[in-house]
């Protein structure tokens, strides 16, 4: 694969892993915190660019794979007493087979009409689960303490998470950048700029179109139980939260979207943005608001977003910013 | 059978109001291909609008529903020439994109101001019974002013050479351009005058419930299941489905749990984009 053999490849990734290694050197709690979030919010933004930056379809629903892997996870590990790592095999499998079932007839509308399908079926699968009594129904699952028993009590699951979170966006990234050397991503954003063209060179668009959607879904189900089972609770406000599912897509348009490096240099950038604004005590209140300001001057002024404006700036960069 | 009848009338006069709401969306989309994801903030922006100026001033809601309709459309106006403008051509993710940021900002910007504390705007009209049936006054006035909003747009589209340009625009902007007609600024009215529907619509529905900053989620997602009833860009079948959807919430709280009504409402929706996109209820499209 001729990803493995490009050094933008390698230093990337090794670049993940200096900054994930940094909250373990310093021992700091709070660093790690907020290096956790990053992390999770890289592995929805990355996936997010499979669907929305390589085929150009415009998802706002991404959220709901992360919600329905954590759900299934969370009743695996409650219900069944399974481990966590085949709990959230179990749940991205089980989601990476509903996206492909229900790509196949989502990804048929296009444009505007394929962003409100979206929406619609986070929204749908949102109450549906807040309805259902063997998943807690509004007030959701809980982990029993004793759970973490099996994982070295609390604090090694707390560390667990924290790895696996790291090995995830790892995953998410080698994964873009794979898919995106190889003729699948090609197809695929040839189906971005024109998909009746694309067609016409035969291009078997549904096909490739759902394997992408597929492929997108698979990570967030894998990132969700991690984080629900660090959190200890699980509810259905909290899985399917459109505002998380546009957050992602607001780092990943400030990244710049349709590139490998853009989601992880717009979900450190953004996370670190928030924390700044946060703990100033003027713009505490205001975070939304400025957050809202930063995707609207990106989309009237910077399309490409850090990423394209870099890119632009010097022939070096090009090179190297996949 | 009474109470049937008595939620089945109640579902009606809702409905016209959600039609009103659908409206706006449609209209936009119609004219210029924006999905507007600002909608629900403007929807709230009425509610607090009937609320503060009411409280501010001591002057009956309904005086200060009449004051959207001009707010609405100033401000409608404004977002376009400062969100939208720029972007009218570029692919449909920067205008969703754009309008969503703008209901991020607007809020954002109010729940710093207003926190998210319920309000109400209370208007007593009494009770009137027909028959067996009885509603409440201030839902009649709601759905008598619902129908004259909607018979306003009607008047403007139909009946003025503005609401020409608007239907010449939708049908097909260079075209319109070539003919001398003035694209930007009829774009830009188009989209105030959805703002100013979804506002009003907002207000109204401000009378009759309880509010929060944070309310305009589900109003918004409702709008868009009618907007896809009646077929993406159509009027008239905004508001044959925001009557239908208004009738279906009220027979449905009937026979199911409420709780379980959005999961019909939501199902609804995506079932009818994928078998038919182009709306149940629209016999003729643009």
């Amino acid at each position: 694969m001729s990803a493995f053999r490009r050094p933008a490849f390698w230093a990337l990734l090794g670049l993940i892993v200096l900054g994930a290694l940094a909250p373990l050197a310093t021992g700091s709690g709070s660093l790690r915190e907020s290096f956790f979030l990053i992390l999770m919010f890289l592995v929805l933004a990355s996936s997010l660019n499979l669907i929305l930056g390589y085929a150009g379809y415009v998802n706002f629903g991404h959220i709901v794979y992360f919600g329905l892997g954590s759900y299934v996870a969370m009743f695996c590990i409650t219900r069944f007493g399974l481990h966590l790592i085949p709990s959230m095999l179990i749940a991205a499998v089980f989601a990476a087979t509903v996206a492909f079932l229900l790509g196949t007839a989502v990804l048929r509308l296009r444009g505007a009409y394929f962003a409100i399908a979206t929406i619609g079926v986070n929204e749908a699968v949102r109450v549906l689960v807040g309805n259902l009594d063997f998943l807690g129904g509004s007030l959701g699952i809980f982990l029993n303490l004793s759970v973490y028993g099996a994982y070295g009590g609390p604090g090694g699951a707390l560390i667990m998470a924290y790895a696996l979170m790291v090995i995830l966006a790892l995953a998410v990234v080698a994964a873009s950048f794979v898919v995106k050397r190889s003729k699948f991503g090609l197809a695929l954003q040839s189906i971005r700029e024109n998909e009746d063209a694309a067609q016409t060179l035969g291009i078997d668009s549904p096909h490739l179109k759902r394997l992408a959607y597929a492929l997108s879904a698979f990570f967030p189900a894998l990132a969700g139980p991690v984080y629900f089972f660090k959190n200890g609770n699980i509810t259905p406000d909290a899985a399917f939260s459109l505002t998380t599912s546009i957050e992602a897509m607001v780092q990943l348009m400030l990244g710049g979207f349709g590139t490998v490096v853009g989601p992880v240099i717009g979900s450190v950038v953004y996370e670190q943005l928030r924390g700044s604004l946060l703990t100033s005590a003027l713009f505490r209140d205001l975070h939304v608001v400025i957050a809202g300001a930063v995707l609207l001057l990106i989309v009237l002024f910077a399309t490409g977003g850090i990423t394209g404006v870099l890119r632009q700036r010097s022939r070096l960069l090009w090179g190297l910013l996949e | 059978m009474n109470a049937l009848l008595n939620s089945g009338a109640d579902g009606l006069m809702l409905g016209l109001i959600y039609g009103v709401a659908a409206m706006g969306l449609t209209l936009i989309f119609g004219v210029m291909r924006v999905v507007n994801l600002a909608h629900g903030a403007a929807i709230v922006a009425g509610m607090f609008w009937v609320y503060l100026i009411s409280t501010a001033f001591h002057i009956h809601p309904y005086i200060s529903l009449g004051l959207i309709l001009v707010a609405g459309l100033i401000i409608g106006v404004a977002i376009y020439f400062i969100a939208i403008h720029r972007i009218i051509d570029s692919p449909e993710l920067m205008t969703l994109l754009s309008t969503y940021s703008v209901s991020l900002m607007v809020i954002g910007a109010g729940t710093v101001f207003f926190s998210t504390t319920p309000r109400s705007i209370s208007v007593d009209l009494g009770l009137l019974s027909v028959g067996p049936v009885q509603i409440l006054g201030s839902r009649i006035a709601s759905a008598v002013f619902s129908l004259a909003v909607t018979g306003l747009l009607y008047a403007l589209l139909y009946r003025t050479r503005l609401g020409t340009y608007i239907r010449a625009v939708s049908n097909n902007r260079s075209a319109a351009s070539l003919v001398g007609i003035n694209t930007r600024l009829v774009l830009a009215v188009s989209f105030g005058l959805g703002i100013m529907m979804a506002s009003f619509a907002g207000g109204l529905i401000g009378t009759l419930f309880p509010f929060t900053v944070l309310s305009g989620g589900p109003y918004e997602l409702r709008s868009f299941l009618i907007v896809v009833l009646g077929g993406l860009g159509n009027p008239t079948g905004a508001l044959a489905g925001g009557i239908l959807l208004g009738l279906i919430e009220g027979v449905a709280t009937q026979f199911l749990q409420v709780s379980w009504v959005p999961v019909l409402e939501f199902t609804l929706l995506v079932v009818i984009l994928l078998v038919r996109p182009e709306g149940i209820l629209a016999r003729w499209n643009r």
